[in-house]
């Protein structure tokens, strides 16, 4: 098991080095123009500005000279400096990644237990009320569009009746707890400061309530058919018959087998919200990697969208990686190694 | 004659399908089993015999409705309450299934499964003192390094140490019936008389009642005191293990002896042609005499009742006798 993980984690810089190149590429063939970001419209007719310009950002070198810097500066943990931000790309990531972590972290633990939570019930009661509630409601979480439940929320429960604070992480002027994971909520515990630690929570709980939603709604289904499976194959039958009572048929026997996708799933979950949750962020003014990476699209701030890039995909080889282990430990007929 | 250990009269289940159709999967079975004796519940597949054990034991689906009277150690299993019923399953009756590598569950080592079977029925046993005596089990029904095999999952034994494992787990807390369906039929021919014999030593030993389901009267031949054959949801002939082989009365018995696969025999073997029919496409009359070679006009319109033959009883119009000669 653990050789098996140390060769994962060596193949993953090598992964990455070609997720950055394949970026860098992709980056180089679209029509936009980065100039248009840097050089103010009105100074485009000015030549010597422009090549100040392009100098400056090395875009008059040629693409393979382009790609050597990047890869070289890469290799040094520099993402290159941002176009819009005029800041190191890393700068910017790392401050803006546990924002987005936090949220996500959130919404996985809602989603998780309200999942799972219907999932059981939904297949324990199959048939009944409160199964059919339970799958409108799962149905609905997982296909209305987050822009439109979020927004509805927000003005429902932070405008209308004031229950939640407005957007972003904190009220404004409020100074941050001092960092130590980056999570305002834990900072905040941490320092000690519990009014803190309620604002911080309070402006979490909305965004993370809707992206929560969101993900509960495939939980729910994922276990609920994976559960009514199992109840239905014959290791269920053989628990009956040695007296277990359904409810034990139920957490012991099907939720047991139904950790095997139940982890598949949240694993590809987790690493798709890292730059999933845009419209979430967008919506609560969550000052995470997803409304970055927006803006840099929007501008063509490449050294920004080619960060953003980088830093979803180790997390999601990182989650893939954590993913399978936690397969293996679910699934003792899966071999790993060798 | 003691007091039976169970006493099936008349049980009838019946099936609804999809359109709400209703058909009856168990047409009035009446089985008789002695404390410590085996019958042997031989029949094609879809005779309903699997359906008769998992009726008394309640361990149909919710779509199965069910009549009739089982009395297991003089209590009514028929209607009794989910939660005394589970207090008899694993308990006083324990069961085997054919295919033991999807009877256990995957995913949890077989010392973990049969502390569960220990701890559903007596919550004061530790798990610890609940492993010791898996491994006892294990021990019971000759299962290698005992103490090292609790700890393993399904996938890592072999069919036939599968088989004991279920075995042993069926033999976790003392029952005094347990019931085998097939529990050969998903293994090599070469482990299926070691299986066997293990079954038959445990039961001996024990004095444990046991109900043995095939559809292979050779299976049940050296090892049952009674016998009974179902067809269509029927029992067609019951009696006493001798009188079935060498006084058989039911052609359809007689069929399925033909069919038993004999060292001497030359030539091909001897199927009973046709198929058996399906609970929803029963013919009229006795549900055999599209494939009997013996049918007259009213097997087709009357089904014959189970009626005292000899040692045992027979539902045929027309039983076959075939001379009395003991084999030399
Ligand atoms: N849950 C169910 N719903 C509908 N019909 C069923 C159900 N279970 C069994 N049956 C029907 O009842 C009949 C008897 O089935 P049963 O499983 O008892 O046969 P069997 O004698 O055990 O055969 P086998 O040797 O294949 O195990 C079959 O025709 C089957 O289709
Ligand atoms: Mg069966």
């Amino acid at each position: 098991m653990l050789a098996y993980i140390a060769r994962r984690l060596i193949a993953i810089p090598f992964l990455l080095l070609g997720v950055a190149s394949v970026s860098f590429l992709l980056s180089q063939m679209t029509k936009g123009d980065p100039l248009a970001a840097l050089v103010p419209e009105r100074m485009m007719d000015n030549p010597e500005i422009v090549a100040a310009v392009k100098a400056q950002w090395g875009l008059d070198q040629p693409l393979p000279v382009r790609y050597g810097i990047y890869i070289s500066n890469l290799l040094q943990g520099d993402l290159g400096t941002s176009f819009a931000t005029r800041r190191p790309v890393a700068v910017d990531i790392a401050e803006r990644l546990p924002a987005t972590l936090e949220l996500v972290f959130a919404a996985m633990i809602i989603g998780t237990i309200m999942g799972v939570g219907l999932g059981l019930l939904s297949a324990r009661f199959r048939g009944s009320v409160f199964d059919g509630l339970a799958r409108i409601f799962a149905l609905i979480g997982s296909s209305l569009p987050i822009f439109w439940s979020g927004l509805i929320l927000l003005y429902l429960l932070s405008v209308r009746v004031a229950l939640v604070p407005g957007t972003g992480r904190l009220p404004p002027r409020v100074e941050p707890p001092p960092d130590v994971t980056g999570f305002y909520t834990v900072d905040a515990l941490l320092a000690g400061d519990l009014d803190l630690f309620a604002q911080a929570l309070a402006h979490l709980a909305l965004p993370a309530l809707v992206l929560g939603w969101a993900v509960s709604g495939v939980i729910t289904r994922l276990v609920r058919s994976s559960l009514i499976e199992g109840l239905s194959q014959d290791y269920a039958r053989t628990a009956r018959a040695k007296g277990a009572p359904e409810r034990v048929v139920l957490i012991n026997h099907a939720l047991r087998n139904a950790l095997i996708p139940l982890l598949t799933i949240l694993g590809f979950t987790f690493a798709y919200l890292i730059t999933g949750a845009v419209l979430t962020e967008a919506i609560f003014a969550w000052p995470g990697i997803g409304s970055y990476a927006v803006r840099g699209a929007a501008s063509l701030d490449y050294p920004a969208i080619g960060g953003v890039t980088i830093v979803g995909s180790i997390a999601f080889l990182l989650a893939n990686l954590l993913t399978d282990i936690a397969y293996a430990w679910a699934n003792p007929r899966i071999k790993v190694g060798g | 004659m003691s007091a039976p250990l169970l006493d099936i009269a008349d049980l009838r289940v019946s099936f609804r399908n999809d359109r709400g159709e209703e058909a009856e999967a168990l047409r009035g079975v009446d089985l008789t089993l002695e404390p410590g004796k085996v019958l042997g519940v031989v029949g094609e597949s879809g005779s309903g015999k699997s359906v008769a054990m998992m009726a008394f034991l309640q361990l149909l689906p919710p779509t199965a409705r069910i009549s009739g009277s089982a009395r297991f150690k003089g209590e009514q299993l028929v209607g009794m309450s989910p939660s005394k019923i589970r207090r008899i399953r694993g308990k006083a009756v324990g069961c085997i299934f054919q295919d033991p590598l999807s009877a256990f569950n995957p995913v949890i080592t077989l010392g973990d499964q049969i502390i569960e079977a220990i701890r559903l029925h007596d919550r004061s046993i530790t798990r610890r003192a609940a492993l010791k005596e898996a491994e006892r089990l294990f021990e019971l029904v000759a299962i290698p390094q005992p103490a090292r095999r609790v700890r393993q999952h399904p996938h890592e034994f072999s069919g036939g140490m599968r088989q004991r494992a279920m075995i042993a787990m069926a033999l976790a807390n003392s029952p005094d019936l347990l019931i085998a369906d097939e529990p050969t039929t998903a293994l090599d021919v070469t482990v299926q008389a070691q299986i066997l014999d293990l079954l038959g030593d445990l039961r001996k030993e024990l004095g444990i009642g046991l109900i043995l389901i095939t559809h292979d009267l050779g299976v049940v031949a050296g090892m049952a005191d009674d016998i009974a054959v179902m067809y269509g949801g029927r029992v067609v002939e019951t009696g006493p293990t001798d009188p079935i082989f060498y006084e058989t009365a039911h052609p359809y018995t007689a069929g399925l002896i033909d069919a038993v696969p004999t060292l001497d025999a030359d030539g091909p073997l001897r199927q009973i042609e046709g198929t058996p029919p399906s609970i929803f496409s029963r013919p009229p009359g006795c549900s055999f005499h599209p494939r009997c070679g013996r049918a007259q006009a009213i097997c087709m319109t009357e089904d014959p009742p189970l009626r005292r033959l000899g040692a045992g009883r027979c539902a045929c119009h027309f039983p076959v006798r075939t001379p009395q000669e003991a084999p030399a």
